[in-house]
C-alpha cells in the first residue's frame, strides 16, 4: 500500500474496515500481472520433468496462478528455461523469447540453464542461457525440486509486484529504448557466432589470487 | 558360437578374395574382433547377415575410434656378437604407424541369441573426411549410428543413403570426438576454475579490464 500516493495508511486501512477499497493504478496493474503469469510450454531435459511435476495436482503452480501453461509464444508471458541448451538449441531458444509479447519473464530453471551444469565444458552446450536472454529469477538444483520451481516464481511476483509504473527506476517493458527483442545467435563453423551477447552477459568477475 | 578365429576362416571361404584380420584383444575380456577390407566389407557383412550358422542379424552399435599417428615399438630378438661369442638379444625396434580412424560394428544374432561379433573398419588416414565401405545395406539399423560416426569423428560412410551431420549443425566444421579437437574458446566466466580449465579461464582473465571481485552482476 506503500505505493499509494498522498493518502495516509491509517485512513486506507481505516476505509477498508468499512468497505471501501483505494488502491493504485500500479498496484492493481502489478496484482493482476503477477497472478496471471503465462508460462510458456516448452522443456529442453530433465528439469522440464520437474517444471511438470510442479504444474500438476501435487505441487500445484495453480495456486500461484501459473498454471496456464501456454504452447504458442505469442500468449505466454514467462519462460521456463528448464534444462540444458545446446548450442544447437540455443537460436530456437532465442527466438521463442523475442516471439513473446511484452512485459516478458525468464526463469532459468537448474544448474545447466544457469551455466551449462555438469556438461559445461562440453563443446555443444550453451554455458548459461544469460549469454542470450536477460534473465529475472535462477534457481540451482540437478534438478531442482518443484518447490524450489514454486520458489522461484513467488520470487517472480514479488520481483514484478515491485515494479514502477513511472519514473526513473521504472520497469523495463515500459522504457522506450528497452530492446523487446535480442539477436539470434548464427551457426558458426566452430562455435555460435557471436558466443555471447556483450550488451546482456555481465559476468561478475570472481575474486582470485594470483 | 564359434570363435572369431572360425568365423574369419569361413568369411574368407565363402567370400573369395575376402581378407579378415584378427584383432586380439590382450585385455581380460578378450574380446577379439576382426578387420574386414574395404573391397569386400558389404560381401563379407552380408555373409555374416545371412549365414545359416551366425546369423547376426541385429547391429547393436556402430562407433568410431580416432587412432592418432604413433610410434609401434616392437620386441625382435635377434643373435648377436657379444664378448667374442654368440648371443640372442632382445631389441627393440621403432616404426611410424601413421594415423587412422577406425569405424567398429558389435553384431548380435537375435535369431540364434549370440553375439557379439565385433567387426571393424579401418580409414587409410586421418583426412577430412576419410571414408569406409557403409554397412547400412546390410544393416539398416546401422544408418543413424553412421551418420553419427561421420559427424563426430569425420568417417565418410561410402554408400550411405543419407550422408549427413546428426547432431552438430550443418555450417559444423569440426568433428568434436577427434583426439586433436579443440573445443571453442568460451571460458569467459569460470568462479571456480581448476587443472585445464583454470589454464584456459586464466587466458581470457588477461583481456579482461578493471580488477577482480568488484563487479556486480548487472
Amino acid at each position: 500500500m506503500d505505493e499509494t500516493p498522498n493518502i495516509d495508511q491509517g485512513l486506507l486501512s481505516e476505509m477498508k474496515k468499512r468497505g471501501v477499497f483505494v488502491t493504485s493504478m500500479q498496484e492493481l496493474y502489478n496484482w493482476g500481472r503477477k497472478n496471471s503469469l503465462w508460462p510458456l510450454q516448452f522443456g529442453l531435459a530433465c528439469c522440464a520433468i520437474e517444471m511438470i511435476a510442479a504444474a500438476a495436482a501435487r505441487y500445484d503452480l495453480a495456486r500461484f496462478g501459473g498454471e496456464v501453461f501456454r504452447p504458442s509464444p505469442r500468449q505466454a508471458d514467462l519462460m521456463i528455461v528448464a534444462g540444458t541448451v545446446t548450442k544447437k538449441m540455443a537460436p530456437q531458444v532465442v527466438r521463442l523469447y523475442n516471439q513473446m509479447p511484452d512485459p516478458k519473464y525468464v526463469i532459468a530453471m537448474g544448474a545447466c540453464a544457469i551455466s551449462g551444469g555438469p556438461f559445461k565444458e562440453g563443446y555443444n552446450v550453451l554455458k548459461g542461457i544469460d549469454r542470450y536472454i536477460p534473465v529475472d529469477v535462477y534457481i540451482a538444483g540437478c534438478p531442482p525440486r518443484p518447490e524450489a520451481l514454486l520458489d522461484a516464481f513467488m520470487e517472480l511476483q514479488r520481483k514484478i509486484a515491485g515494479q514502477k509504473l513511472r519514473g526513473d527506476d521504472m520497469s523495463p517493458h515500459l522504457r522506450k529504448e528497452q530492446p523487446g527483442e535480442y539477436p539470434v545467435p548464427v551457426f558458426g563453423a566452430h562455435d555460435l557466432e557471436p558466443p555471447y551477447n556483450p550488451q546482456i552477459f555481465h559476468p561478475p568477475l570472481a575474486e582470485r589470487e594470483e | 558360437m564359434e570363435s572369431p578365429d572360425q568365423i574369419k576362416q569361413r568369411a574368407e571361404a565363402a567370400v573369395p578374395g575376402a581378407t579378415l584380420t584378427l584383432v586380439p584383444n590382450p585385455g581380460p575380456a578378450a574380446q577379439h574382433s576382426l578387420l574386414l577390407d574395404h573391397g569386400h566389407a558389404v560381401e563379407v557383412a552380408t555373409f555374416l547377415r545371412d549365414d545359416p550358422a551366425l546369423r547376426l542379424d541385429y547391429c547393436t552399435n556402430v562407433t568410431g575410434i580416432d587412432w592418432l599417428e604413433r610410434v609401434g615399438k616392437t620386441k625382435v630378438k635377434a643373435v648377436k656378437v657379444v664378448d667374442g661369442a654368440e648371443q640372442e638379444v632382445e631389441e627393440t625396434r621403432e616404426e611410424a604407424v601413421p594415423g587412422f580412424l577406425e569405424a567398429v560394428y558389435h553384431l548380435y544374432s537375435i535369431e540364434k541369441k549370440h553375439g557379439p561379433v565385433v567387426i571393424r573398419l579401418r580409414t587409410t588416414g586421418r583426412g577430412k573426411p576419410a571414408s569406409v565401405p557403409s554397412l547400412t545395406p546390410v544393416w539398416r539399423g546401422a544408418e543413424l549410428q553412421e551418420r553419427e560416426a561421420f559427424d563426430l569423428f569425420g568417417i565418410d560412410f561410402t554408400g550411405h543413403p543419407d550422408m549427413r551431420r546428426i547432431l552438430m549443425w550443418e555450417e559444423f566444421e569440426d568433428y568434436p570426438m577427434r583426439r586433436d579437437y579443440v573445443p571453442p574458446d568460451d571460458y569467459d566466466y569460470e568462479p571456480t576454475p581448476h587443472d585445464a580449465v583454470l589454464e584456459r579461464a586464466a587466458a581470457n582473465r588477461e583481456r579482461r579490464p578493471g580488477k577482480d571481485g568488484c563487479e556486480s552482476i548487472f
